[in-house]
C-alpha cells in the first residue's frame, strides 16, 4: 500500500488533489482511498488530505501517519505544523516553491531520504500560466507521477479530465504535463550527478 | 393596510336590525343567501357522536369550514389535523367523526405534513386537494415554523386556524394568541397584572399576508355563511392558503355553551377580531362591523375577564384593550355606513 | 458499474434507482452531499417522477416524508446529528404511524460541545425508537444497504435508517460497483402500502390509543423488528443473487472460527480492526471480530452464536451512554445474559466526536483485553493528563468555568500555539 498525504490550504484544491490521484490509481485497476481531514475550514485554512493506493482492497480508515509520500502545496504551513511527520525513511517529498530547499530549512530532512526522493516544483506558477488560477493541485500530481512512478502520467492526465470537463482540464493538464517534464529532468539530471559521485 | 374606502363588503347588503340576541335566522335571508345548514341534504364531513362540549366553536367551525371544503373537491380531499382539542374529541376510536381521510402526526407538524401529502398527490398526478388544519397553540406557536415553511414555498394547501384563543385541549394554559389580560391556567389572575400580559401581539392572519400567499382570510363562527363562502374561495385557488376562525371556547373563556355565537358575534362587533380577506399580500376586503360595541361589554360576559370588574369600577387595562379595538377599526377600515 | 466515487455521491446514485417519488431536504453536515446529489438528478430530469423539497427543519423533513409516505408515496429524507434530534419527535412518530420511510443518517456526534465529526451518539440516541438501524462498514455496503433498506421497511410497514460514518465514508472517494436500473427493479417491487390516505376510501390514520390498547401495538412493533431478523438475511440473500455480490446481514463474522478474543463492532471502524486482526493472526493470536450491520433489531440470537465459545469479547464502540457505558456493549452483554459459561466482556469507547481510531492502539487495547483488563468502560487514547487536571481545578475552584473552553486552553498551552 502507497500512502500520500496533502497539506495545502482551503482554496488550492488540496482534496481534489488526492481525489483525482485515487481516480488515477483507479483507473489503473488498483484500490484507491481519497478522504480529506474533515473540517469546517475556510478559504486559506490549513487543509490536509489523504490518498492510498493498493492492489487488493484498502479497509483501513486511520489518517495515514506515516506517509510514502508528502506533497505540500503550501511551504509557509512549514511554520505552523510538522506536516512531514511520520514521513516513511524511503519516502518521497514534493514542495510547491520556488525556493530551495535550504531556504526552506528542509535540507536536514531530504538528505535523510534516498537520494531522488525530494523536488521542488513551482507548481502555482505553473497553474497561473496554463490554468490562470492559484491551484497547483493537477501540476504537483504531475510531479507526483514522475516522482514515485506509482501511476502513469496518462492516468493522471485521465483523473484530471475526469474532473475538469473541457478547457479547464485541458490547462489543468497542460500545467500537469509541465510538472511531470520538469521532474523527470530533474532525475535524470540527479541520476547524473548520482552516477558521477 | 388598504384605505378602508376601497375595501368591498363581501356580505350581502343585508340590513340585520334585529336587537339583543345578536343572531340572524335563515328564515330572514333570501332562499339563496341562506346557510347551507339550513338544508337536510347538506353533506357532513363530521359527523356526530363526536366527544367536543356543549357549545364548542371549533366543532362548529370544523364542521362548516371541511363540509364547504368537501363540497368544493367533490369530496376529493385529505385532511391534516395537529394535536389538539379537534384532534382528541373527533377520534375515539375505534370511532372517528371524520367522513374524509383523515391524518394525525404531531402538535408542531401540521403543515409540513400536508406539504408532503401535497407532493405525493402531485407526484402521483392525482387532483385530490389537502388541508391542515389545528388550533392556535398548533398554529401561532408550535406549529408555527412549519406553517411559515409551508407559506412561503408557496406549497397547495389550505391551512385552518382554529382559534380559540389558548391551549384548550391541555387545560387552557396561554398561547401566543391569547389576549392581553385574559385568565389562563399560566395567566392566573393574580398579583398587580393579573392574566396576559400586554404583549405586542401576534396576529398569525398578518404574518400570513407577510408571505404574499395567494389567500388569507380570517372568519367566524358567528357568521358560517361567510365562513363557507371563504373556505369555497380558497379550495378554488391553488398554492399556500390560510384562514384563522375565531372559535369560542365556553370551558377556557368561562361562558354559558349557550353564548358561543353570541360572544363570537361580540368579538366582531366590538372590533377586536377583524374579519378580511388578503389576496398575494395585499388586504382586499374586510367585514363591516354592523352595529359597533364597547370591547367591556364582550369581556364582561367571560370569566377569564372577571378580573378586570371586580371591585364596581373598571380595571383601567379595559380602555387599553378598547384602544386595541378601535386601532383595528382604523387600520382595517371596519366600520360601514351605519357606524362610520 | 465499477467507479472511483465520494461515498455521498455514490448514495446519492444509488438513492434514485430506488425510485423516490418524495425528498425531503434540509442541509447538515456530513449528509449534505447525498441530498445535493440526488436534488441535482431530480433537477437535471436524470430522477423523473420524483418531488425534490428543501425545508426549513429537519423536524419539517421528517413531517414533510410523514405525510407522503402515507399519502402512498416512497420517501426519502437523510440528516446527521443535532438534526436527528431536532426530529426526534418525528421519529418516533413515523416508526409509530408503521411509514416506511427510508433515512440516511450521516452520523456525527451531539453536542455541546459542538463537533461536526464522526461517531455514533446521533444513531444511538434514537435506538428505542422503532426505527430498523443498519450500519455500513464501506461506501460499497452503503449503497447496498439503501437498497435492501427500502424492500425491508415497504416489506414491514416500518421506517428504516441506513447509519454511515460522517466524513470517514460520506467524503471518501473509492472504488464502488453501482447497479443499474434494472437490476435495482428487479430486487426492489413497486411501493405498495398497507394503509394510504385515499378518498376512495377514507379512513383516520392517528388517532389516540389508551391504556385498553397502547401495550399491544408497541408488542407489534416490536415483534415486527423480529420479522426483520429472518427478512434481513433473506433479502440480503437475494440481493447477492440479483447483484452478484453480498451485503448487508445481521452480522458479518471475520476469522472467529477458532477465536478465543472477538472483537465487536459497527460501521467503519470494523475495516481498521480486520486490518488489526490480520497483523494479530499473523503474530499466532487468536483473534477474530464480528461486524455487526443490524443494530435495530439486534439479533441477538446470531450474537450469541458466534461469540459463545470465546474468551473474551471486546466491544468497540462510538458512543457513550453518560452515566452508564457503551450502549453497544450493553446490547452484547444482553446477548450473553443467560450462557452458563460466558466470556468476559470488555467495553471500549472509541473514536468520539472523530478521534481517529488508529491500529497502534486497537491492536493494545486487544491486547490488554485480555492480559490486562479493566472495569467498566475503557476510553481509548483518552488524554489523561488533561483530564485530571481538569479534575483537580474543579475541586480547587468553584467557578471554574467551561469545561470544554479549559481543556481546549490546556492543549493550545501544551502545544506553544496561540489559542484558537
Amino acid at each position: 500500500m502507497f500512502q500520500s498525504r496533502i497539506h495545502g490550504r482551503g482554496g488550492q484544491g488540496v482534496v481534489t488533489g488526492a481525489e483525482m490521484l485515487s481516480v488515477a490509481g483507479f483507473m489503473e485497476g488498483r484500490h484507491a482511498q481519497a478522504f480529506p481531514s474533515f473540517g469546517s475550514e475556510r478559504t486559506g485554512a490549513p487543509v490536509v488530505a489523504f490518498c492510498r493506493i493498493d492492489d487488493k482492497e484498502i479497509r483501513l480508515r486511520e489518517p495515514i501517519q506515516d506517509p510514502d509520500c508528502v506533497i505540500l502545496q503550501d511551504p509557509t504551513l512549514l511554520r505552523l505544523s510538522d506536516v512531514t511527520s511520520g514521513l516513511r525513511p524511503d519516502g518521497y517529498l514534493i514542495v510547491n516553491t520556488t525556493k530551495t530547499f535550504d531556504d526552506l530549512h528542509l535540507r536536514a530532512l531530504v538528505d535523510k531520504l534516498p537520494p531522488g526522493h525530494a523536488v521542488i516544483v513551482p507548481a502555482t506558477e505553473l497553474a497561473l500560466k496554463h490554468v490562470r488560477r492559484a491551484a497547483p493541485n493537477a501540476a504537483l500530481l504531475g510531479a507526483f507521477a514522475a516522482l514515485t512512478g506509482l501511476v502513469h502520467f496518462d492516468s493522471v492526465l485521465r483523473a484530471i479530465h475526469q474532473a475538469f470537463p473541457g478547457k479547464v482540464g485541458d490547462a489543468n493538464g497542460a500545467a500537469a504535463r509541465e510538472a511531470y517534464d520538469l521532474v523527470r529532468t530533474q532525475e535524470n539530471a540527479s541520476h547524473e550527478r548520482a552516477a558521477l559521485a | 393596510m388598504t384605505d378602508s374606502t376601497h375595501a368591498q363588503n363581501p356580505a350581502p347588503s343585508l340590513k340585520y336590525y334585529q336587537k339583543g340576541t345578536f343572531t340572524v335566522g335563515n328564515r330572514l335571508v333570501a332562499d339563496a343567501e341562506r346557510a347551507v345548514q339550513s338544508s337536510p341534504e347538506r353533506s357532513n364531513a363530521l359527523t356526530s357522536g363526536h366527544r367536543a362540549c356543549q357549545g364548542c366553536g371549533e366543532a362548529l367551525g370544523a364542521r362548516y369550514a371541511i363540509d364547504a371544503a368537501m363540497r368544493a373537491t367533490g369530496n376529493d380531499m385529505i385532511a391534516v389535523n395537529a394535536t389538539g382539542c379537534l384532534e382528541v374529541f373527533t377520534t375515539p376510536y375505534p370511532e372517528t367523526s371524520w367522513q374524509l381521510p383523515w391524518l394525525h402526526s404531531l402538535f408542531g407538524n401540521a403543515a409540513a405534513v400536508a406539504t408532503g401529502v401535497a407532493a405525493a398527490m402531485r407526484v402521483k398526478g392525482k387532483k385530490t386537494r389537502v388541508i391542515a388544519q389545528g388550533g392556535d397553540g398548533g398554529t401561532t406557536d408550535i406549529g408555527f415554523q412549519c406553517l411559515s415553511g409551508m407559506f412561503e414555498r408557496n406549497d397547495d394547501v389550505l391551512y385552518i386556524c382554529y382559534d380559540n384563543e389558548g391551549y384548550m385541549n391541555t387545560g387552557v394554559q396561554r398561547s401566543s394568541a391569547t389576549p392581553p389580560a385574559a385568565r389562563t391556567a399560566t395567566t392566573p389572575a393574580l398579583g398587580p397584572e393579573p392574566g396576559n400580559v400586554f404583549g405586542t401581539g401576534k396576529f398569525v392572519p398578518k404574518i400570513a399576508v407577510a408571505h404574499n400567499i395567494p389567500y388569507v382570510a380570517t372568519a367566524t363562527v358567528a357568521d358560517l355563511h361567510d365562513l363557507e363562502r371563504k373556505v369555497i374561495k380558497a379550495m378554488g385557488i391553488h398554492g399556500a392558503r390560510y384562514i384563522q376562525i375565531n372559535v369560542p371556547c365556553p370551558l377556557g373563556w368561562g361562558a354559558p355553551s349557550s353564548d358561543t355565537i353570541k360572544l363570537a358575534r361580540l368579538a366582531v362587533e366590538c372590533g377586536l377580531y377583524p374579519i378580511f380577506e388578503a389576496e398575494h399580500g395585499r388586504i382586499t376586503a374586510a367585514r363591516k362591523i354592523r352595529r359597533r360595541i364597547p370591547v367591556r361589554d364582550y369581556l364582561i360576559l367571560q370569566k377569564r375577564y372577571a378580573h378586570l370588574f371586580r371591585n364596581g369600577e373598571d380595571d383601567p387595562r379595559v380602555a387599553r384593550l378598547q384602544a386595541i379595538c378601535d386601532a383595528h377599526i382604523a387600520d382595517y377600515g371596519l366600520l360601514g355606513d351605519d357606524e362610520a | 458499474m465499477l467507479k472511483q466515487i465520494e461515498g455521498s455521491h455514490a448514495m446519492a446514485e444509488a438513492i434514485a434507482l430506488c425510485r423516490p417519488e418524495v425528498i425531503c431536504a434540509y442541509p447538515i453536515t456530513p449528509q449534505t452531499h447525498i441530498v445535493e446529489g440526488v436534488g441535482e438528478l431530480v433537477k437535471s430530469g436524470a430522477l423523473q417522477n420524483c418531488e425534490f423539497i428543501n425545508v426549513e427543519s429537519e423536524f419539517a423533513a421528517l413531517s414533510v416524508a410523514i405525510g407522503a409516505s402515507a399519502a402512498g408515496a416512497r420517501v426519502y429524507t437523510a440528516t446527521a446529528s443535532q438534526g436527528l434530534l431536532f426530529m426526534a419527535e418525528a421519529v418516533y412518530n413515523a416508526a409509530g404511524l408503521g411509514l416506511p420511510i427510508v433515512m440516511t443518517l450521516g452520523n456525527r456526534a451531539i453536542g455541546a460541545p459542538i463537533n461536526i465529526w464522526n461517531d455514533h451518539s446521533d444513531a444511538m440516541s434514537m435506538r428505542d425508537a422503532g426505527w430498523i438501524q443498519l450500519f455500513a462498514e464501506n461506501n460499497q455496503e452503503a449503497v447496498d444497504l439503501h437498497i435492501i433498506a427500502f424492500r425491508l421497511a415497504e416489506e414491514l410497514s416500518m421506517p428504516a435508517m441506513v447509519c454511515v460514518d460522517g466524513f470517514i465514508l460520506t467524503h471518501a472517494f473509492e472504488r464502488v460497483d453501482i447497479p443499474d436500473q434494472a437490476q435495482v427493479d428487479s430486487f426492489l417491487p413497486p411501493y405498495d402500502p398497507v394503509q394510504v390516505l385515499d378518498p376512495e376510501n377514507p379512513a383516520s390514520i392517528g388517532a389516540m390509543v389508551g391504556p385498553e390498547a397502547f401495550t399491544e401495538v408497541r408488542f407489534l412493533a416490536h415483534y415486527k423488528q423480529r420479522q426483520a431478523l429472518r427478512l434481513i438475511p433473506e433479502f440480503c440473500e437475494d440481493f447477492a443473487k440479483t447483484f452478484g455480490r453480498a451485503a448487508g446481514g445481521l452480522l458479518r463474522p471475520y476469522r472467529t472460527d477458532d477465536a478465543e478474543t472477538i472483537v465487536v463492532a459497527m460501521g467503519s471502524v470494523v475495516g481498521t480492526i480486520k486490518d488489526v486482526i490480520d497483523e494479530m493472526r499473523d503474530a499466532g493470536e487468536k483473534i477474530g471480530a464480528v461486524a455487526l450491520v443490524s443494530y435495530r433489531p439486534f439479533p441477538v440470537e446470531a450474537l450469541r452464536d458466534i461469540l459463545k465459545h470465546a474468551k473474551h469479547v471486546v466491544v468497540v464502540e462510538k458512543c457513550i451512554s453518560v452515566g452508564v457505558g457503551g450502549p453497544l456493549a450493553d446490547n452484547t452483554d444482553g446477548a450473553l445474559r443467560n450462557l452458563r459459561d460466558r466470556p468476559k466482556l470488555h467495553s471500549a469507547i472509541a473514536g468520539l466526536g472523530g478521534r481517529p481510531i488508529t491500529r497502534e492502539s486497537l491492536k493494545k487495547l486487544f491486547h490488554d483485553a485480555v492480559h490486562a483488563p479493566w472495569i467498566g468502560p475503557f476510553f481509548l487514547d483518552l488524554n489523561e493528563r488533561v483530564v485530571g487536571r481538569e479534575i483537580h481545578r474543579g475541586r480547587k475552584v468553584r467557578r471554574a468555568g467551561s469545561t470544554a473552553e479549559n481543556i481546549l486552553k490546556q492543549l493550545a498551552l501544551a502545544s506553544h500555539l496561540p489559542p484558537g
